[in-house]
């Protein structure tokens, strides 16, 4: 049987559709999109540029990258293969110049979730998994002697398992289930993080911290993450220290989370390809939830809302400054 | 394989081994850290996890760790005081190391040894054993086979296990393992069991090659190919998903380059040496301001053309080992075996 379930060979196909009418009408020089991986439990981004290549253009619960990653300052007229989660970091780029609305063609897919590649490894008892066959409710993986069925819902990533925007909020074609449920905006996770001692959230965020190796992927799997120098790599003068100490690497956390402050999309990104399971989503989650709280505004979601931190209005709460 | 070199110990004996070794060594060894497999320090034998797969870092930050502190300095009231790398005498036991992993060590050793020892590297290497565990089901992601290996070789291990069900062969890869076998919790081998172990090493390297990924075409000629292509557009092509992070670098067991910072306060400080990583932009940021590796392309092909090409033309082992961490680990699947493929279909286009 085809590791591929029905649904998704059919989302797979209507994608390939549209990409090749983008391509002959000279409507997209490049579709940037999904492609099987080299091996099980893994899909990965292409760059498709010929109706030829466009077969190699699938759907499933391993297109974890957030392709939007890829625009800034891109040249060129371009389609998007964009999960809910792309499409809200599209609505970010476009609002902070790193893409025009008009360069792009958004070939919107309402996302189930993806799959936790390191989850799943980890349940498997790190054996070499042969195959895995995704089914719509199921997922189902081969090592050499055994098989074992899980629950695809419970082995998404927990940032999916939360996703409020799983169908994309700007798009030109939108392809796939529209009415997908999503999950209610629910911070109670930082709110019970917030209500533990200080001295536990610390130490909480140094174990964290300690497991970084300072390998950036977060930073570079970001679509948020896209100057053209980041801070850690200013060496004249150097910012922040470079080695693995938690001085040094917590600084790194700490201030990439606050340049994400109501930019973040909540893509989770960052944590996806994080070798090292750092749940760097706390902080970021916590800023999440003091920019709902104080301006009202969820990353992402709106080409005309400007973003709060980009702005300033009379009416801006304004407590830190005058309650002690 | 000879009776010579290899003896026999059975399963139930292991927990007493280790603990026999845990005694005198630090012992560091694969554990389960969450949902990760570490190659990290352990306490007791039970710490040690003994799974099928390979651990997300390798043996190598054992021996050549991310942070090290070099010297530490101080006013003090006689002037300047330095305070070296502190002296741990106790010997280092690397257990549970995979073949692939033992091996990058012998390029390790080289570059640290060769034509100067560098001393915090060869203080730690000259005390410490290296035990591996062979790959009897080797994973879809390796290919030491084709890069020269194997997955039950023992070549840069000092000792070797190899499962056969309840009990293990162990295999000495140097005369320091055949010292350590002369311990008498190993047991005689026979005849019989050289033949059971020879079964289990030729399955194990027939499945990497039925699968496909124990051959992916890495010949002589790769040096030359890769010498040609360095110019060839085919490296926009392979680099275009690349996020530029460090993962495959980091987590590579070969991979060698550092940095070397003084971290200075008012009146003391210390120099650390810290790993660095070509796919970084500030490795070649000139103080001119020039940067002669401007984009990922060239820092992921000075990646591969290190690894393939200068380390071989310099006399070395090539700088992969055929683990495949970079594979898997890579965020978005950036298989170094296809770009292996791909170099070498392009040549012969």
């Amino acid at each position: 049987m085809s590791p591929e379930v029905h649904w998704m060979s059919q989302l797979s196909n209507e994608i390939r559709e549209a990409a090749r009418g983008l391509l002959r009408d000279g409507k997209a020089q490049v579709i940037i999109g999904f492609e099987k991986g080299s091996l099980s439990l893994r899909g990965r981004p292409c760059f498709i540029r010929n109706e030829k290549d466009v077969e190699r253009l699938v759907w499933n619960g391993f297109c974890e990258t957030n392709v939007a990653r890829y625009l800034p300052k891109r040249k060129g007229k371009m389609a998007i293969v964009a999960k809910g989660c792309d499409s809200r970091a599209l609505v970010e780029l476009i609002k902070e110049n790193q893409v025009t609305r008009d360069q792009l063609f958004i070939i919107g897919v309402p996302c189930e979730g993806m799959i936790d590649r390191h989850r799943v490894e980890a349940e498997m008892g790190h054996d070499a998994i042969i195959e895995a066959e995704e089914r719509e409710e199921s997922l189902i993986l081969r090592t050499r002697d055994s098989e074992k069925i899980l629950d695809r819902k419970e082995y998404l990533y927990e940032n999916c398992k939360a996703c409020t925007h799983p169908i994309p909020v700007i798009y030109d074609v939108l392809i796939g289930k529209p009415n997908l449920q999503s999950a209610q905006k629910d911070f109670s996770d930082v709110e019970t993080f917030g209500d533990l001692s200080p001295e536990e959230r610390w130490a909480y965020l140094v174990q964290e911290a300690g497991k970084c190796i300072r390998c950036y992927a977060c930073r570079n799997a970001c679509p948020m993450c896209y100057c053209p120098e980041c801070f850690v790599d200013i060496s004249k003068p150097q910012w922040v220290g470079k080695s693995t100490e938690l001085s040094d690497t917590i600084v790194f956390h700490l201030l990439r989370a606050f340049h994400l402050a109501g930019r973040c999309v909540a893509c989770g990104a960052c944590e996806q390809a994080c070798p090292m399971g750092v749940d760097i989503r706390k902080l970021n989650r916590k800023l999440e939830k003091d920019v709902a709280d104080l301006f009202n505004h969820e990353a992402g979601c709106s080409l005309d809302e400007v973003a709060p931190l980009a702005t300033y209005r009379v009416d801006d709460p304004d407590s830190f400054m005058v309650e002690p | 394989m000879s009776l010579d070199n290899a003896k026999i110990l059975e399963k139930d004996q292991l927990e007493g081994f280790l603990e026999g070794l845990l005694k005198d060594n630090i012992v560091f060894g694969p554990t389960s850290k969450g949902d990760l497999l570490l190659f990290d320090r352990v306490e007791s034998a039970n710490g040690i996890s003994l799974g099928r797969g390979n651990t997300m870092n390798s043996a190598k930050d054992v021996l050549f760790p991310q942070t090290e502190r070099l010297f530490a300095y101080r006013h003090g009231e006689a002037g300047v005081e330095i305070d070296g790398p502190s002296a741990v005498k106790k010997g280092f036991i690397l257990f549970g190391v995979r073949p692939c992993d033992a091996r990058g060590l012998i390029l390790l050793d080289k570059v640290f040894g060769e034509p100067l020892q560098d001393p915090y590297y060869g203080e730690k290497r000259a005390r410490t054993v290296i035990i591996s565990m062979a790959c009897e089901t080797p994973d879809p992601k390796c290919f030491c086979l084709a890069i020269g290996g194997g997955p039950c070789s023992a070549e840069g291990s000092d000792l070797l296990f190899l499962d056969l069900g309840d009990q293990y062969l162990v295999k000495a890869g140097s005369p320091k393992g055949m010292d350590l076998l002369k311990n008498t919790v190993f047991k005689k081998a026979n005849k019989e069991v050289l033949a059971r172990a020879d079964v289990v090493e030729k399955e194990a390297e027939e499945s990497m090659n039925q699968a496909g990924m124990g051959r992916v075409g890495i010949g002589e000629t790769i040096e030359k190919r890769l010498e040609a292509l360095f110019n060839d557009p085919i490296w926009d092509d392979i680099t275009e998903s690349c996020l530029g992070c460090g993962i495959c670098t980091y987590l590579c067991p070969t991979c060698h380059c550092f940095d070397i910072l003084d971290e200075a306060g008012q009146s003391a400080g210390e120099r650390i040496r810290i790993w660095d990583s070509c796919q970084f932009p500030l490795f070649t940021h000139q103080a001119s301001g020039v940067n002669p590796r401007p984009s990922v392309k060239e820092r992921f092909r000075q990646r591969i053309m290190h690894k393939l090409c200068y380390l071989p033309q310099n006399g070395n082992l090539p700088g992969c080992v055929g683990c495949g961490r970079c594979v898997t680990e890579c965020p978005v699947n950036l298989d170094i075996r296809e770009v292996i493929q791909k170099i070498s279909a392009r040549e012969a286009e």
